[in-house]
């Protein structure tokens, strides 16, 4: 009766915001979550600690431990937080790799974990015979090396980068029972550090006519997009660095053009070169594959920017609650627009909403990670987040967004794309028993 | 920091750059190259033609070369294998990508050449000439009914190749542009 009457006292001081659990997010601030544990678990203290094992030395505290490596590697016991590969061994066609955000907290995608495509395997190239050319409608054309792009000023930003066709999975008339990672595995956050676009091309000069450059890789499909001049002189960058160290070597090492809050493909890997044109290529990326057919049956041309999407990774889809208590909801949201102004979550399907805490720093164009406390009284719930980004862009329900873009007629494949800029909000079952799913609400 | 404004100032300090005036300070490392040497590098292919090299190739020609070259991959007469079907009638209906097909919503022909010489054969790239890339995108294009079967397909009668779906595009973002 006293460890009730604790949690009883505790539970006052946390006050509802919205149906069905949802508790204010100030809570998270100071003590609220601290005892948190004691309730979720549902013992008390004294109870606990009447059948406790004596405190024993494990065999690592009675040994040396390994030498130190050169080069870290994480514990062999977190084997299991790894990326999903759609093509695994290599097959002729592109290949997927997601990265599995229900393992991850913060913001910052670890490089080994960072999502990747690739259309033609991923190169091994030689940084001291890499070079970038840029020319065509240029003052004069100029040829850099990795060491010479090195010795410019160099720029770091945090960013966000998702593929086109991240979430497609979404586009299925029927929610498809899968994870948050094949759902929305092809987007990832890093901190990339290089050197502004616009300086390479003050040193080229520009020509008045050129309205788009052609960016294209050195990997086997040379894979090529046109993007806008526009683009180019605001904020694109040459990216040398990931998270501090040099490119993975399937995120585009040596070097990558990237293209604050535009979809993956067009931030070319392997870049070695920029050609400045008067009107877009239309190559095989942009005039095929990123263009969207539309209910009307016309489709989206030059679509470009990733929209505003929030999504909750804990929980998520294929967790289980262990009884009812204190959970944190957390998420992440993004807006290749800006920065995330705010972020509303519902554990009743949507009927009432309550803000969730961000995490500081809020960086435009980058992952900002979401949390609100949440009671769980061992009931059904559907948990769900939808954002807003600083320029008052907010994330449609399904609904609104299956009124605009249309949905398919049957399930898809969870690994095709069958369309492409999908950023509804998601939402996640929560049974009786604890079982996560994945449903439409 | 990257903003609007610094945007705008770097814009105006680049138009400056093309007549002669540079007022930035930077390291000016990148090594003067003349077209010439990047010629090999120089692929992209412009909807309206721009870039399109000598040379030429008629269907027939290209049917021998996909036997050889394309038909393990894209399947008997185009019809489609492990990779993409390239010769089609399938319409459009309903939002799925995986009905697009080079007739019914490619808007370029061009873009066929263009895919073809810089990815194609998928295991060996850049292999073909440029009269080979000018035969197989031929045979595509006649095997789609798209030109006669004995049309020359060369750097003129390319680019003048109508496609169905041209003009069926919305610009997403037009103030983006």
């Amino acid at each position: 009766m006293a460890n009730a009457r604790y949690r009883n006292a505790r539970d006052q001081n946390l006050e509802a915001v919205a149906g069905n659990g949802l508790i204010d997010r100030r809570a998270l601030l100071g003590r609220g979550m601290a005892f948190a544990g004691a309730v979720s678990a549902g013992l008390g203290p004294s109870s606990a600690a009447a059948g406790a094992e004596p405190l024993a030395d494990d065999p690592w505290s009675l040994e040396v431990g390994d030498p130190m490596p050169p080069y870290q590697t994480r514990s062999k016991f977190e084997a299991k937080v790894a990326r999903t590969l759609s093509n695994p061994n290599n097959e002729p066609r592109n290949s997927h790799a997601r990265t599995p955000h229900h393992l991850l907290e913060g913001t910052t995608t670890p490089n080994g974990l960072h999502f990747a495509i690739n259309h033609g395997g991923v190169p091994t190239i030689d940084p001291e015979k890499h070079r970038l050319v840029i020319h065509g409608l240029v003052k004069q054309p100029l040829e850099f090396t990795l060491e010479t792009l090195s010795r410019y000023a160099l720029t770091s930003r945090v960013l966000f980068l998702e593929c086109g066709g991240n979430s497609a999975p979404m586009f299925s008339p029927q929610p498809l029972q899968e994870s948050v990672q094949a759902l929305h595995g092809l987007v990832s956050c890093a901190e990339w550090t290089g050197v502004r676009l616009s300086t390479l091309l003050e040193e080229t000069g520009i020509d008045p006519r050129a309205k788009w450059l052609i960016a294209e890789g050195a990997d086997s499909p040379h894979l090529s997009r046109s993007v806008p001049m526009k683009k180019a002189l605001d904020d694109a960058m040459i990216a040398l660095y990931q998270n501090g160290e040099r490119i993975m070597p399937g995120n585009g090492y040596p070097m990558r053009l990237l293209l604050p809050g535009y979809e993956g493909n067009m931030n070319v890997k392997f870049l070695r070169r920029i050609k400045l044109v008067e009107q877009p290529a239309l190559s095989m990326y942009e005039a095929r594959t990123y263009s969207q057919i539309l209910p009307s049956g016309k489709a989206y041309r030059f679509y470009f920017l990733q929209e505003v999407k929030s999504f909750i990774t804990h929980p998520s889809h294929g967790m289980a609650l262990k009884g009812p208590g204190l959970y944190e909801i957390s998420g992440i949201a993004y807006s290749g627009t800006g920065r995330i102004e705010k972020v509303m979550v519902s554990a009743d399907g949507g009927q009432s909403w309550a803000e969730a805490a961000l995490q500081e720093p809020v960086q435009s164009k980058a992952f900002t990670r979401f949390r609100m406390p949440w009671r769980w009284n061992g009931g059904p719930a559907t948990l769900q987040s939808r954002a807003w980004d600083e320029a008052g862009n907010v994330q449609p329900t399904r609904a609104e967004f299956v009124a605009a873009r249309g949905e398919l007629t049957k399930p898809p494949p969870v690994l095709s794309f069958p369309n492409q800029h999908y950023n509804s909000i998601t939402s996640w079952g929560v049974a009786s028993g604890g079982e996560v799913k994945h449903v439409y609400a | 920091m990257f903003t609007p404004e610094r945007a705008i100032f770097a814009a105006s300090l680049l138009l400056a750059a093309t007549v002669g005036a540079s007022l930035a300070e930077t390291p000016h490392l990148g090594k003067p190259i003349d077209e010439a040497a990047i010629a090999n590098w120089d692929i992209s292919i412009l909807p309206d033609g721009t870039e399109l090299p000598k040379g030429s190739g008629t269907p027939a020609q290209g049917a021998v070369i996909y036997g050889d070259k394309c038909a393990l991959c894209h399947g008997d007469k185009g019809k489609g294998g492990e990779a993409a079907a390239l010769v089609s009638d399938v319409e459009i209906a309903g939002i799925s990508a995986s009905q697009k097909t080079i007739k019914n919503f490619w808007p370029y022909a061009t873009t066929i050449f263009d895919f073809i010489r810089r990815a194609m054969p998928y295991q060996t790239p850049r292999t073909l000439s440029d009269d080979e890339a000018y035969a197989l995108t031929a045979y595509i294009l006649a095997e789609n009914k798209l030109i006669g079967a004995n049309d020359v397909m060369n750097a003129e009668t390319l680019p003048k190749v109508k496609m169905p779906n041209r003009d069926n595009f919305i610009i997403r973002f037009p103030d983006r542009i």
